[in-house]
């Protein structure tokens, strides 16, 4: 792909990321960086691509250990953050079986 | 041979970036944050698969072998992580990401045969490496490994300056050269920067920092994108690039600070400085049966909770006790300051974990008015977000951040380890009210003994 095009697709995604978190609640502040921190994770698909290319073992090893990196910053950073959500899920569930109890009650 | 034609590799990468941005979309709202999450996780998979399917890859079994290394240690530390810890896991995820990045700018030098590519090589070690090695102090810090106070030299503007400038003239030459020693030394030279920025910030800016070398890290991708001509890691590392910059700069905002001030206070000697000097004057200190005959009697109470609930994993015992006190036909609200626990949001998730109804998490905007109208205030384990001096005294670190005003309770009950200041390290003037009194202790034994007392009222 040559170069404008990724310039624009660049600058079009700058935009697309100001307006996706514009309306956030500081509620989520938290859960929507972790969030976002396992997105970046994707640098995953650049070091398998490295990895995969790699023909002499120092490169092959540098390039493993950026592919376990990434990994770990992929998948640790969807588990943790779904964990983090899931609590505010239990939450609603709490709430709701406590207005049911309420409501029982009267 | 490659399975997938280019086509369908670049309309998979399309279907992973859609699910990227519906994943952002999704977490800025309470009601979807959970299955925008999983959006994203199912993007990622897309373009894993996509890109073993597409490329004419070598090395495959060490490649998986590596990845089951990465998910074998994330994946177990992610689930169990303790969620009053979790703000410095998320730190260290983005530094691992970061020099991941570097990693593989490093790599590509050998294949850059244009020196725009070689630019963007360049900006990628540097900002991989200053995000690796600054969350790598970010986590230190906040698992209280070092000190959690600004850390300043007399030489360290110059110091980073010379880091800086040497940086500028190694990156210079790579891009004119595309020597790998001198992009070595730059990666070196990254990490230094990294350290350098990071140690000047001190107390409650630490996860604004968090939140900045996180939207570093995507710039990075967005970089290494450029290098390897690969759309969807330019589009991935732009969204959480820009999407990180607007999050760093709501997360100041909650705070009264600016980013700037964050980043340059300490060189200029006006961060979160503050002072360790505990003063002898006169508090009226407290015990469990007196604190339960003022929550017991009163008409309305307002828990405020804050890092040393969660840090004493006392959400429950507080939760336990709102509910003593509801049976008593009190009417009791918890009063979340954006900002309490290490994190903006972090005290949401805290009493999440512990069941606290939904509703009655009341907002700092909600709740401020509404002090006036409370018999007692009870702060559990918070300082720094209900204290005045951010309101009235203009030389103070936390100068123009928002308080939840306690103040304006009619009694005011801390719970509180000892004297010693809150993570911003500033002392509160409230504690020395007469209206205020104090019970030292863990928070959660304290919590346990007023739920006692109050039981036996």
């Amino acid at each position: 792909m040559d170069g404008t095009a990724l310039l624009t697709i660049t600058v079009l995604a700058v935009f697309v990321g100001f307006e996706v978190v514009s309306k956030v609640s500081s509620t989520l502040h938290t859960p929507l960086m972790s969030g976002a921190n396992a997105i970046h994770g994707i640098i995953l698909v650049g070091a398998i691509i490295v990895a995969g290319q790699a023909a002499e073992p120092w490169i092959l090893a540098v390039a493993l250990l950026a592919v376990v990196l990434a990994t770990a910053n992929l998948v640790g950073g969807f588990v943790v953050t779904d964990r983090m959500l899931h609590m505010f899920h239990a939450r609603k569930d709490a709430a709701k079986t406590g207005a049911a109890a309420d409501g029982g009650g009267k | 041979m490659s399975l997938l034609d280019p086509v369908w590799t670049s309309l998979l990468y399309l279907a992973a970036a859609v699910f990227f941005i519906l994943a952002l979309r999704g977490l800025s709202s309470p009601r979807t944050a959970r299955r925008g999450n999983l959006l994203g996780a199912l993007g990622a998979l897309i373009a894993v698969v996509t890109v073993f399917l597409a490329a004419r890859l070598d090395n495959i079994p060490w490649i998986l072998a590596a990845m089951a290394v990465g998910s074998a240690v994330a994946a177990p530390v992610a689930r169990r992580v303790k969620m009053t810890q979790m703000p410095q896991l998320v730190a260290l995820f983005n530094g691992v990401g970061g020099g991941a990045a570097a990693l593989v700018a490093l790599l590509e030098l050998g294949h850059a045969d244009n020196p725009w590519v070689r630019v963007a090589i360049v900006f990628t070690l540097l900002v991989g490496a200053v995000s690796f090695a600054g969350s790598g102090v970010t986590f230190a810090k906040l698992q209280e490994l070092m000190t959690t106070r600004p850390v300043m030299f007399p030489g360290l503007p110059v110091v980073m300056a010379v880091v800086l400038l040497a940086a500028v003239a190694a990156g210079v030459s790579v891009v004119l050269t595309g020597s790998l020693p001198l992009a070595v030394l730059l990666l070196l030279l990254g990490l230094a920067a990294g350290v350098l920025l990071v140690l000047p910030v001190g107390g409650a800016d630490v996860p604004i920092v968090i939140s900045l070398l996180n939207a570093f890290t995507g710039l990075a991708v967005a970089a290494s994108g450029l290098v390897l001509g690969n759309v969807l890691l330019v589009v991935a590392g732009t969204l959480v690039g820009a999407s990180g910059t607007i999050l760093t700069r709501a997360m100041a905002a909650a705070m009264g600070r600016s980013v700037a001030g964050i980043l340059f206070g300490a060189f200029r000697g006006g961060s979160t400085a503050g002072s360790t000097a505990v003063s002898g004057r006169p508090v009226r200190s407290s015990s469990p049966e007196d604190v339960a005959v003022l929550l017991g009697y009163a008409q309305r109470v307002i828990i405020v909770p804050g890092y040393g609930l969660a840090v004493a994993q006392g959400q429950h015992t507080a939760a336990e006790l709102a509910l003593a006190l509801e049976a008593r036909g009190i009417e009791v609200d918890f009063a979340i300051h954006p900002v309490a626990g290490r994190m903006p949001g972090h005290m949401n998730v805290l009493l999440a974990e512990a069941n606290v109804p939904y509703e009655s998490l009341k907002e700092m905007g909600e709740i401020n008015p509404e002090f006036k109208t409370a018999d007692v205030a009870l702060v559990v384990g918070a300082n720094d977000v209900v204290n005045p001096a951010a309101k009235t005294s203009s030389g103070s670190p936390i100068y123009g951040m928002p308080i939840l005003e306690v103040g304006e309770a009619r009694q005011v009950v801390f719970l509180k380890r000892s004297m010693r200041p809150g993570f911003a390290g500033i002392e509160n003037d409230l504690l020395y009210e007469p209206q205020t009194s104090l019970l030292f202790g863990d928070a959660k034994d304290s919590l346990a003994q007023v739920l006692g007392a109050v039981k036996a009222l």
